[in-house]
């Protein structure tokens, strides 16, 4: 055994937990503390400044019959269902696209992929001037293009202010997930294609039977991901639409937002924080579980 | 240095004979993606160097009829001044930096080169935590910080992000000293050096590239998030620039000064820009090395 310089005198077990301790320390300070904080504060009857009550389960009972509040859960599921297959198809294509190596492919790779670092705030105030009737480019284009006579308001209705956003996020985050897509297009063996080229099968084919089935535990994880992000939607919202018209576009992360911070009742929101925690567990183990495929 | 990244090995079968039409629809559909994606961003860039009238103009211009830094000195007048919030901006981004190459570097290596009872437990502890969304404990955050005598302050911010950032960066830098030889270690003790002046001079070189990774996503981290900002910092003179950027949004009461927004989109914009296209392959490895988890 080589004789060891002994700081402190600790052995070297000693010296692996000391490293770790303060990186420790601050996770449990500042991530499992307050996790636990939320819920006993969804006990309480809490405001945001000023003494709690205690009132058990009443919080949960209160949000059953929230209207509001399964609203925004339901549009949150409904944006979820038309971003991740927009997301989903767009990152594949794009994907196939530029798998081929040279430069003109790491060229557009990055060009697909700069969105991605920008900021979702900044690009969701990129895009509301996008989108804006009286100065944005979309609605000058349409017009000059002579598709519409007036201005275009893309925020008016639920459904249009919804798709804006889709296509915002798609815009943004598109890169990042042709990235998990060709992570996973990689680790299919080369040999696989190059029989089915001897044998003469058409490209068309080889995506069907050998990328699709090879690549499904990539498609999983690139779907947890977006369906997680999805879920906790709030720039995005807050932003372009500010949960209009009519808190048709509100997001759950944005309501609990409203519910602490506007409407200061900090106890309430925990019990919805709660809850869209146990919602995301669910969806992860399930998730988790389909990841868990046989392999072939 | 290129300004492109490469996934490590080639995704690609090899291809056919290449016929020039098919090259050619693949160039033709890549640039025209290309530019789609890259417009929105060039555009705004060039809409922050008009004047601001033109700006403004409904229908907008394509092109600017002069070039013009109004925007940029509205924006450097702008509430406290853009300097102020650049400063807050900085200085939270770079503290979050510091902090989390502070805290991960060490536990990554306590993690991947020591071995103590409950390492694997204490370690699945910390990955799990990934999982937590910070979006669900925000109020406790508030209060906590509140207690701690830390709101409204640009550290207690950055203690946050560098928190939030903690459980990815300490599972990168574990990986970055597994993958240094334990031989390299071994005969640097032998030699003679302290335990740490070992992880000093002969480990930490070897993980710098892994160090760049963690550096860069807690940079992006703080550099852009707004709804921890928004929450945690009340005082207008402690913004940061998305929480700046969405107040600059509201308080035009009548129309919005849209060339002083694309100049403050374009300042956000640049650093994160330059910093990726400079170190894209720290980037990228790091966001591969994430998914193959």
């Amino acid at each position: 055994m080589t004789m060891l310089n002994r700081p402190l005198g600790l052995s070297r077990a000693g010296i692996g937990y000391l490293l770790i301790l303060p990186s420790l320390c601050l996770i449990g300070v500042f991530f499992l503390v307050p996790l636990c904080m939320t819920v006993w504060m969804s006990l309480h009857d809490w405001p945001l400044f000023g003494t709690s009550t205690l009132v058990g389960l009443k919080n949960y009972a209160e949000l059953l019959h929230d209207e509001s509040f399964w609203r925004s859960l339901l549009f949150t599921t409904k944006y979820t269902l038309i971003v991740t297959p927009a997301l989903f198809l767009a990152s594949f294509v794009l994907a196939l696209l530029v798998r081929r190596p040279g430069r003109w492919s790491a060229f557009f790779r990055t060009a697909y992929f700069l969105p991605v670092v920008i900021g979702l705030s900044t690009a969701s105030l990129l895009w509301v001037w996008l989108f804006n009737d009286q100065v944005g480019l979309f609605s000058a284009l349409l017009m000059q293009l002579h598709v519409v006579d007036e201005p275009v308001q893309w925020f008016d209705t639920g459904t249009t202010s919804l798709l804006s956003v889709v296509w915002m996020v798609t815009w943004k985050m598109t890169g990042f997930n042709m990235v998990l897509m060709l992570v996973g297009m990689q680790a299919i063996p080369k040999d696989l294609y190059e029989a089915a080229n001897i044998d003469g099968v058409s490209p068309w084919q080889q995506l069907r039977y050998i990328t699709v089935p090879l690549m499904r535990q990539t498609f999983a994880l690139a779907l947890t991901i977006s369906v997680i992000g999805s879920y906790l939607a709030f720039d995005q919202f807050y932003i372009m639409t500010h949960g209009g018209p009519n808190n048709g576009t509100v997001s759950i992360v944005y309501w609990i937002y409203r519910a602490a911070f506007t409407y200061t009742r900090v106890g309430y929101a925990s019990a919805m924080s709660v809850v869209l925690l146990l919602i995301l567990l669910l969806m992860s183990t399930l998730q988790l579980y389909l990841l868990r495929s046989d392999d072939r | 240095m290129s300004a492109t990244f490469e996934t490590p090995e080639q995704a690609e079968p090899a291809p056919p004979p290449r016929l020039p039409l098919r090259r050619a629809l693949y160039l033709t559909a890549g640039v025209l993606l290309a530019a789609g994606f890259l417009f929105p961003i060039l555009w705004s860039v060039l809409t922050s160097f008009k004047t601001a009238t033109e700006a403004s103009a409904s229908p907008p211009t394509w092109w600017p009829s002069r070039l013009s830094l109004e925007n940029y000195v509205s924006l450097a007048h702008f509430g406290a001044g853009l300097g102020r919030y650049l400063w807050n901006s900085t200085c939270v981004s770079v503290m979050t930096v510091i902090g989390v190459l502070l805290f991960s570097v060490p536990a990554g290596y306590g993690f991947s080169k020591f071995r103590f009872a409950g390492k694997k437990l204490l370690f699945a502890v910390v990955l799990s935590t990934m999982m937590i969304p910070f979006q669900s404990i925000l109020t406790p955050l508030f209060i906590l910080l509140r207690r701690l005598h830390l709101e409204d302050s640009l550290f207690g911010l950055a203690l946050i992000y560098t928190t939030f950032q903690l459980p990815f960066s300490i599972f990168m830098m574990r990986n970055s000293f597994d993958s240094v030889p334990p031989e390299l270690e071994e005969a640097a003790l032998l030699d003679g050096c302290s335990q740490l002046g070992c992880l000093w001079r002969i480990l930490m070189p070897v993980v710098v590239p892994g160090m760049v990774t963690v550096a860069l996503f807690a940079f992006f981290t703080a550099w852009n998030e707004l709804l921890v900002a928004l929450v945690l910092v009340s005082d207008p003179n402690k913004f940061t620039l998305p929480v700046l950027l969405q107040s600059a949004q509201s308080q035009f009461l009548g129309g919005i000064d849209w060339g002083l927004m694309q100049a403050g989109i374009s300042i956000s914009i640049l650093p994160c820009a330059a910093l990726f296209l400079a170190l894209q392959r720290f980037y990228i490895s790091g966001l591969i090395a994430g998914a193959v988890k």
